[in-house]
Formats: structure tokens, C-alpha cells, sequence
């Protein structure tokens, strides 16, 4: 009897515990180990994608030893493209805050009939290939495009002149200003605009002391994207504006160019270019960590 | 006096409400979440606009759909208390207490002693330079109010003022309010959850329910409409 008892409860320790050690095995174990096998794939593939991305930018300087970037950079096609492009890029990004700020603010405020349609045509340059944005400016601005065609008759022509290179950048980097700039009008609360008209502040004086000075993180960011696009900006410049040195050939163009006789003048605008987009990324990043720290605020 | 008098569409319901506020009294707007509490105060602040109706505030018309008045919100000289306290977060303390005197055009030399007085009166005058976003909840809350009071203000609207303290210091600031919006002797409308403040705040009370008063009686009386909802 005693030892019945004893056998029963033996067999119900073993029962008991048995089916929890298995349970663990079947499914702590493997799991862990899948854990494992997942966070190798995941750090492989962050490695390879690292690689890609930084080998070509690292073979960029290698390729070019410090005193051929120095010598390269007395050029005149790398003097007169850097400062053709630093110049054009200024005015566009200028011209895109001032016109893109009250189309943003408007967007993310106010509903009105054919908003959907406008913010798709905003956004329509983001995804519109380049070289497509050139031939449309082409054939609007061109001088026997429908718009240019009217300006020719007054004797203003657009097409392959520095104002065709602006006008193609403010073409492709305004999405990039306007969209972020919707989003940081958006992610101001209405109560702040609310309490600042019950305070007796007027629209216009709400905007510029309370919701413009909220959003200015944001719209900095914005605007430096929109800058950093112009920069790089090829496609629909050297279509519409062509590639004449001093007067349209930017930064990306004269790359292209020099690429076919002096590869020291490519590698050396290539260079600045990178070093931009570095600065660029490194001040949008401290900007935008800035934002949300006011949004959790 | 203050008199309402307004309809307005809302999604769900038809917000419907006919009700006079006396100078120097508080009513307390009591209701349901979502039953129209801080929409109505926005329709009387201006930052809404009824369908059809009438606000007047001592005789001046601040809204009349037959008149086709609406005078917008930044000339109604209202003082207005955010659930959110809506603390400007790029301005210190005194920035946001001087904002509504800066949007009537004074001059800095005129501002600085009323803005004193206030931060002084409210115990802020220590921490005038600290960013509104980086004070303590009681702060924020005294600020709001300081910032609301400083205009002079025709008419207060207080929405949920207590409500992001804890609940200690909710109970010493009732008493502190109902005296601070006393002696301003204008009419006060404040939209609360909390059944204590009505009874220690308020004069009168009204039970808001789906955009329309369906109760409305000395502050004393709320106990019982308490009873009444559980029933």
C-alpha cells in the first residue's frame, strides 16, 4: 500500500514535471537558437548593406590623393560649376521656402475643394523620373513650348539659361520642402493657434510668433533637404537648361563632363559633393531628433 | 451677464443650448465625455462658429446668425484655459503670461510690471525664464491661468483646469480658483469631469447630455444628480 502510494507518487512528480522540461526543450531551445540564427542574418545583412553603400564613397577617396583634389580644385569648370551651383541651389531653396511655406501651412490646416488633386500634383515631381521633368519644362517653357512660346514674342527666353536651371531645380526639390514642411505644420497642435487668438493674436500674428517658430526645426530640415536635391539635381537641368560651362553647367553636370577627358576634376567635384551630403544629413538628423523632442514635450 | 442662446450639427447629436451666466457667478458645465462641454465653450470663444443662434455679453453681441455678427475670437477678449494648458513651448513663463499684452501692441516698458504682478501673485516670478515646457504640472497650470487673467478678460472659460493634477493638489487649488475667478467679477463658465470641483468651485451647475441641458441647479445640488445617474 505504502509503497503504491509511493510508486503514485513518484509517477506524479514525473508526470508533472516530465511534460514542462520537454516543453521547454521543444520550444526554448530551438527558439533560442532561432533567436541567434536570426540576429546573424540581420547583422550580415546590415554589414552588406554597409558595405555597399560605403565602398563605392570610400573608393571615391582613395582614388583621389589630397593633392590632386587640391589642384583640381583651381579649375576653372570646378570653380565656375561649384559656385554655379552653390548659387542656383541658394536661390531655389530660397524661392521654395517662400512659396512652398503658405502652400504647406494651408495643406495641413485647411480643406478645400481639389486639395487631394493639388497635394498629388505637389508630390508628382518626387516620383516623376528626372529627365521626364525636363522634357515637360521643355515643352512649357521651352522657346516653342505653349508658355514660352508667348515669352518669346517679348523677347524673354528661359530654356538653356541659368533661370531654366532654377526653374528645373524648384521643379524637382519643392516636394521635398513643401511635403516636410506639411508634416510640421500638421504635428503643431491646434490648441497653441487656438490659445494665441483667444490672446488676441490675428491669423497673421499667430502664424509668425507662435505656429511658424513650432514647425522651425522641421522647416529647416525641409529646406536643407530641398537644397541638398537641388544640389544634385542632373536630369531635367541638362535637358532643359543644357550643359554650358558658367552659365548651366552645375556640379553634377560637370562631373558628367569631365568624366569623358579629366577624371581628377570628376573625382574632386565628386568629393565636394559627398562631403555636402554628409553636413546635410548630419544637420537634418540633429534637427529632426530636436522636433521630436518638442512633439513629446 | 452672458447669454447663449446657439445650435449647432454636430456628428452625432444637434448641440443645443439656451443659458445666461451672471456676472461674477461660475457655472459648471458637467456631461458625459464627447456630450459638447468644450465645444461649447469654443463656440463662445469664437474658435467655432454655431449654425444658428446668439451669444451676447453684456448687451454686445458676440455672435448673431440673423445679424450675420461673428466677431472673430482675437477681438473678443475672453480668457480661455486650455484642458492642454496650450503653453506656447517655444516661450519662457514670462513670455507666454506677456503674449496677450504683446498682441495688444504695448510696449515692453509697460508690459514688464504687469506681467510681474501676475507671476508674482501666481508664486512664478522665480522661474519667469524657464521654458513652459519645463515645469511641473501645477506650474503649467498657473501659467495658464495667469496668462488668461492678465488680459482683463470680459468673460473666463476654464476647461478641465484641474484635471492634469494630482489629486492633492486639485483639492488646495478649488478653493484658490474659485477665489482667483471671483474677484475678477466677470462670468465664468468651467467644463469639468470631476463632481468635487462642481460643489467646491461652482455657484451653479448645469448636466450637459448629447448637446442638451438636461439639468441645471445650485453647485449644492449636484450630489443628488449623482445619485439620480447611478439610478
Amino acid at each position: 500500500m505504502a509503497s503504491n502510494q509511493a510508486d503514485i507518487g513518484r509517477f506524479g512528480e514525473r508526470s508533472l514535471a516530465e511534460p514542462v522540461i520537454k516543453k521547454h526543450e521543444a520550444i526554448g531551445i530551438p527558439s533560442r537558437t532561432r533567436e541567434v540564427a536570426l540576429k546573424t542574418g540581420l547583422a550580415i545583412l546590415l554589414t552588406l548593406t554597409m558595405a555597399f553603400i560605403a565602398l563605392p564613397v570610400v573608393a571615391l577617396f582613395l582614388k583621389s590623393p589630397p593633392e590632386t583634389i587640391l589642384r583640381s580644385l583651381h579649375d576653372p569648370v570646378v570653380m565656375d560649376a561649384l559656385r554655379l551651383s552653390l548659387m542656383t541651389s541658394t536661390i531655389t531653396t530660397i524661392t521654395i521656402v517662400i512659396m512652398g511655406t503658405p502652400i504647406a501651412y494651408v495643406s495641413a490646416r485647411f480643406n478645400y475643394f481639389g486639395k487631394e488633386l493639388a497635394d498629388s500634383l505637389i508630390d508628382l515631381p518626387v516620383i516623376m523620373p528626372p529627365a521626364v521633368a525636363g522634357i515637360a519644362l521643355l515643352v512649357a517653357f521651352g522657346r516653342m513650348g505653349i508658355v514660352g512660346h508667348y515669352l518669346n514674342a517679348f523677347g524673354i527666353s528661359i530654356a538653356f539659361t541659368t533661370l531654366a536651371v532654377i526653374i528645373a531645380q524648384v521643379f524637382v526639390s519643392s516636394p521635398f520642402y513643401i511635403r516636410q514642411a506639411r508634416t510640421s505644420f500638421e504635428d503643431v497642435d491646434l490648441a497653441f493657434e487656438n490659445a494665441a487668438r483667444t490672446l488676441g493674436a490675428s491669423r497673421v500674428y499667430t502664424f509668425f510668433h507662435v505656429i511658424l517658430p513650432i514647425a522651425m526645426n522641421g522647416l529647416i530640415s525641409g529646406a536643407i533637404m530641398a537644397f541638398a536635391r537641388s544640389l544634385g539635381e542632373f536630369g531635367a537641368t541638362i535637358m532643359f537648361a543644357g550643359n554650358f560651362q558658367g552659365r548651366t553647367q552645375t556640379m553634377p553636370l560637370a562631373i558628367y563632363t569631365a568624366m569623358q577627358g579629366d577624371l581628377d576634376v570628376s573625382l574632386c567635384l565628386a568629393i565636394i559633393l559627398v562631403a555636402i551630403s554628409f553636413v546635410v544629413i548630419v544637420l537634418v538628423k540633429t534637427l529632426t531628433r530636436r522636433v521630436y523632442k518638442n512633439v513629446n514635450n | 451677464m452672458l447669454t447663449i442662446d446657439i445650435r449647432k450639427r454636430l456628428r452625432d447629436y444637434d448641440l443645443e443650448v439656451k443659458m445666461d451666466v451672471a456676472r461674477g457667478e461660475i457655472l459648471m458645465l458637467v456631461g458625459d465625455n464627447g456630450c459638447g462641454k468644450t465645444t461649447l465653450l469654443n463656440l463662445v470663444a469664437g474658435l467655432q462658429n454655431p449654425d444658428t443662434g446668439r451669444i451676447a455679453l453684456d448687451g454686445r453681441v458676440l455672435y448673431d446668425s440673423a445679424l450675420k455678427t461673428n466677431i472673430p475670437p482675437e477681438s473678443r477678449n475672453i480668457g480661455y484655459v486650455f484642458q492642454s494648458y496650450a503653453l506656447f513651448p517655444h516661450m519662457s513663463v514670462y513670455d507666454n503670461v506677456a503674449f496677450g499684452l504683446c498682441t495688444r501692441g504695448l510696449s515692453k516698458s509697460d508690459i514688464r510690471p504687469m506681467v510681474k504682478d501676475h507671476l508674482e501673485a501666481a508664486g512664478l516670478w522665480e522661474i519667469r525664464e524657464a521654458k513652459a515646457v519645463d515645469v511641473s504640472g501645477g506650474q503649467k497650470q498657473r501659467i495658464a491661468l495667469a496668462r488668461a487673467l492678465i488680459i482683463s478678460p470680459v468673460l473666463l472659460l476654464l476647461d478641465e483646469p484641474l484635471s492634469a493634477l494630482d489629486v492633492r493638489r486639485q483639492a488646495n487649488m478649488r478653493k484658490e480658483l474659485r477665489e482667483m475667478i471671483h474677484s475678477c467679477h466677470v462670468p465664468c463658465i468651467i467644463v469639468t469631469h470631476d463632481l468635487r470641483d462642481v460643489d467646491c468651485i461652482g455657484d451653479r451647475a448645469c448636466l450637459l447630455e448629447k448637446g442638451k441641458i438636461a439639468l441645471t441647479g445650485g453647485a449644492q445640488e449636484v450630489v443628488r444628480w449623482e445619485q439620480c445617474m447611478h439610478d
